[in-house]
């Protein structure tokens, strides 16, 4: 069964229900793309689990180059070296103590087990339980936060029927509360900003304010890409957390940190900086309708325990999708 | 993890010369290290295949040159085509002679492209030549204000029709304006996109055929892993870039993607992008790149300046005394002299030819400080006392400490240290690895083991 919505997400005892939604298709929503269909296409092939192909070709005799092939598949899918070593001298050993049969299906089958139980590392739900439930959107520059920001919002909106607040406490970026309002307009959501060069606490600050005395469901803060190695920046985003902390005991109730699908080994930096600063709940691994797999988020869920919630697959409202372990544990082995 | 790659190589290498050559099973191991340090800067595994094929032919082939153990020897080979690689037959910008010089970008989502236009702007406003940027990203938000602010930061104009008239449509009029308004430069700022992703791809290259660039820029984050090639490979296919700029640079990812780039197109990297600000934007320099890439930037240049300071003869006389434990504090004296002649220095034992290979010590710090006071302790002492330190005892003792303004204690522990370390050169002479407890005893610490991972491919 292919992860729901209902599976990751905590609404505690709000009574709401999933009604899907089709985004409206003027010109209120962001411009029609080409990647439409071959994404549809590219989410059905990672569902499948075995691609013959993959299984004809690596598991013909199981031998010394089997191993290497899979070696190969996930480097390629920047699981890294670690990991990557780790879960193939697992898997060895289970076929040479007879745990798994010898034979081609059953290793892949068991190899996406091993990668999705990996993926599964402290799988948890994004907790929208709370009056208002905050969500802090955290990561390095240019790696999808406002676009998932926008995204989620609209699914929270439109399929949940929860009213929205945004809060644009990006107020580095030149025309960053521009970009959050134009997704908040797609998405039905109200928002709160300020100008460019502000204090990014302060709108922040005011933004749970206005959640709490507007009485909405959910508040997601947009914050500045930085990078995890610019420390006052970093020190920066512990006061915006701060600010939010006090202003709202709890809160934020889910702090998510967007990684790149394209990212390779860094990615386990800027994971482990920005949980440092932040104490991340969960990852959103955007961009994965490119050819990029993002295995390194692998190595963040083992090393770390921060797993994977959403996954961003375009750059369209309906463009996210609830995380699931064994279909990224298949497309991790899926060649392009 | 990889940081200590070269004291790796050199553990590894450290048994496996014979007869001034690299034997094939040493260089075999050496080359499993290299690939996993490559791996790890997200070097692409096919680039890594192709080049440690490459640099094992020529382990095989070189000697080892008597300054430099064989650790170092394939470091140095490594590094060399690494630079190759990365550099090569560099290109910069090309102008036109007249007229208006075009310079379009093109690259993956958030790769960094409009800060990028913005930075290069302002590198040529201030080479003073009259800029303008056209702003060709209609598809996301605010990319167009994002452009405007920071192109009038940068001194240039931004040519823009807001986000209803077709990019292509677009860049064309931008270049007329730019020619009927004498600009030198017009940058096109395009939009993000996937290299699968046909139509935008397609865009592009209409784009590229309606205004004809003299440059094309693909814009690479320095944080990509092994995507990065079959990315460039498409660009390179539609967009015919000319050249890269890696962004992002400022922060601590080791950079393999402009490897893999730069293996697989050929094209090189100009610029690189370097912080939050619009002058953190340099002509990118190949060198500097490789030993950030193989994490190793002290010892390569340690290396280059023992190959300068130290002559074959000496190293050979030197090797010699270490095997017959007949190294003296004269020549311990001397050798110190020497490497501190190439600046400050925090790994005084692993430049020692053979001495690399301890693992270990060189997380012995060794400051400056304390050089000066080994050296004064042995300026104090006789030439006897220099070449039999074990006399050295109660009265000599104190007489050496006085004369150097040090403490007995400090006399007493370099000398023994000495002693320790004599013994240590003896067995790593005569191709024996030292024992790490041994080791580990004489620097008063435990040794350092970094696990690692097992990978087979060779
Ligand atoms: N193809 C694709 N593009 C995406 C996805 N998510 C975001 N993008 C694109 O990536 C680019 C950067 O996205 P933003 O949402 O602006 O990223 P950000 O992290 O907010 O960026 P900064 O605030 O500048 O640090 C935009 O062009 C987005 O359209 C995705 O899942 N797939
Ligand atoms: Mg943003």
């Amino acid at each position: 069964m292919p992860t729901t919505w209902n599976d990751i997400l905590d609404f505690g005892d709000r009574d709401v229900s999933f009604t899907p939604a089709e985004p409206a298709g003027d010109g209120d929503s962001p411009k029609k793309r080409g990647a439409f269909s071959r994404l549809r296409e590219s989410l059905a092939k990672s569902r499948r689990a075995l691609s013959e192909e993959i299984t004809s070709s690596l598991f013909d005799r199981i031998d010394e180059e089997t191993w290497e092939r899979l070696e190969e598949a996930l480097i390629l899918a920047d699981a890294g070296a670690t990991t990557t070593a780790q879960v193939v001298e697992r898997l060895e050993h289970e076929v040479d103590s007879g745990a798994v049969p010898p034979d081609g299906v059953a290793i892949k089958a068991r190899l996406v087990e091993i990668l999705a139980e990996i993926a599964s590392t402290n799988r948890s739900k994004i907790d929208l339980s709370n009056d208002p439930a905050v969500l802090l959107m955290t990561g390095v520059n240019g790696t999808g936060k406002t676009t998932s920001i926008g995204k989620i919002a609209w699914h929270l909106k439109n399929e949940f029927g929860l009213s929205v607040l945004l809060g644009a406490a990006d107020t580095y970026r030149a025309a960053a509360a521009e970009q959050l309002t134009t997704w908040a307009e797609r998405a039905g959501a109200d928002i709160i900003r300020s100008n460019e060069g502000a204090d990014p606490g302060s709108v922040a600050f005011d933004a749970v304010s206005a959640a709490k005395a507007r009485g909405v469901d959910v508040l997601i803060i947009d914050t500045a890409g930085r990078l995890h190695t610019q420390g006052n920046l970093m020190d920066e985003l512990g006061k915006v957390r701060r600010v939010i902390e006090k202003q709202m005991p709890g809160a934020p109730h889910e702090t998510l940190i967007s990684i790149d699908a394209t990212t390779g080994q860094n990615g386990l930096r800027q994971a482990k900086a920005f949980a440092e600063a932040t104490d991340v709940d969960g990852v959103v691994l955007t961009k994965l309708d490119g050819t990029a797999k993002g295995g390194i988020t692998l190595a963040i869920a083992t090393e770390l325990g921060i797993p994977v919630k959403l996954i961003g697959v375009g750059e369209k409202l309906e463009d996210l999708r609830p995380f699931d372990p064994t279909d990224f544990a298949s497309a991790l082995l899926d060649e392009d | 993890m990889f940081d200590q790659l070269s004291d790796r190589l050199q553990a590894t290498l450290s048994t496996v010369s014979s007869r001034g050559k690299l034997t094939e099973d040493g260089v075999d191991k050496a080359m499993r290290e290299i690939r996993l340090a490559l791996l790890e800067a997200d070097v692409n595994f096919k680039v890594v295949k192709a080049f440690t094929t490459r640099v094992k032919e020529r382990c095989l082939g070189a000697d080892v040159m008597g300054s430099l153990n064989p650790g170092q020897q394939v470091v140095k080979i490594v590094n060399e085509e690494l630079t190759e690689l990365m550099g090569g037959a560099g290109r910069d910008l090309v102008f036109s002679n007249r007229g208006t010089t075009v310079i379009m970008m093109a690259g993956l989502q958030g790769s960094g492209k409009t800060t990028a236009c913005a930075k290069l702007a302002k590198l040529l406003t201030k080479e003073g030549k009259r800029v303008a940027i056209a702003a060709c990203d209609v598809y996301r938000p605010a990319a167009i204000q994002q452009l405007e602010t920071v192109g009038k930061r940068a001194g240039a104009v931004v040519y823009q029709q807001g986000t209803d008239v077709d990019p292509v449509e677009i860049a064309g009029w931008a270049l007329d304006k730019a020619k009927d308004e004498n600009r030198d430069v017009l940058i096109i700022d395009t939009a993000g996109r996937l290299h699968i992703d046909t139509e935008l791809m397609d865009e592009l290259v209409r784009i590229r055929k309606v205004v004809k660039p003299h440059n094309v820029l693909l814009v690479v984050d320095a944080m990509t892993g092994q995507d990065a090639v079959g990315v460039a490979e498409s660009f390179s296919d539609s967009a015919e870039f000319d050249g890269v700029i890696i962004s992002k640079l400022d922060g601590d990812a080791r950079g393999g993607a402009a490897l893999s780039v730069k293996a697989v197109t050929g094209k090189p990297i100009i610029f690189a992008s370097t912080g939050e600000k619009l002058e953190d934007f340099d002509r990118f320099h190949p060198d500097r790149m490789s030993s950030r890439i193989l994490g190793m930037g002290d010892v390569l240049s340690l290396i280059e300046k023992a190959e300068e300071q130290v002559s074959e003869e000496d190293a050979e006389e030197l090797q010699k005394k270490m095997a017959e434990e007949t190294f003296t504090l004269e020549d311990f004296l001397k050798q110190m002299r020497q490497i501190r002649k190439m600046g400050p220095i925090g790994n005084l034992m692993g430049m020692m030819p053979g001495m690399g290979a301890m693992k270990g010590l060189k997380d012995v710090d060794i400051d400056d400080g304390e050089l000066d006071r080994v050296e004064a302790i042995i300026l104090s002492m006789t030439p006897y006392e220099r070449a039999y330190p074990e006399i050295i005892k109660g009265s000599r003792r104190r007489r050496i400490a006085e004369g150097s303004g040090t403490k007995i204690q400090a006399v007493n522990n370099m000398v023994k240290q000495f002693g320790q370390m004599r013994t240590l050169m003896k067995q790593m002479a005569n191709g024996k690895m030292p024992d790490p407890q041994q080791l580990a005893r004489m620097q008063g610490g435990k040794a350092a083991k970094a696990p690692r991972p097992k990978i087979r491919r060779r």
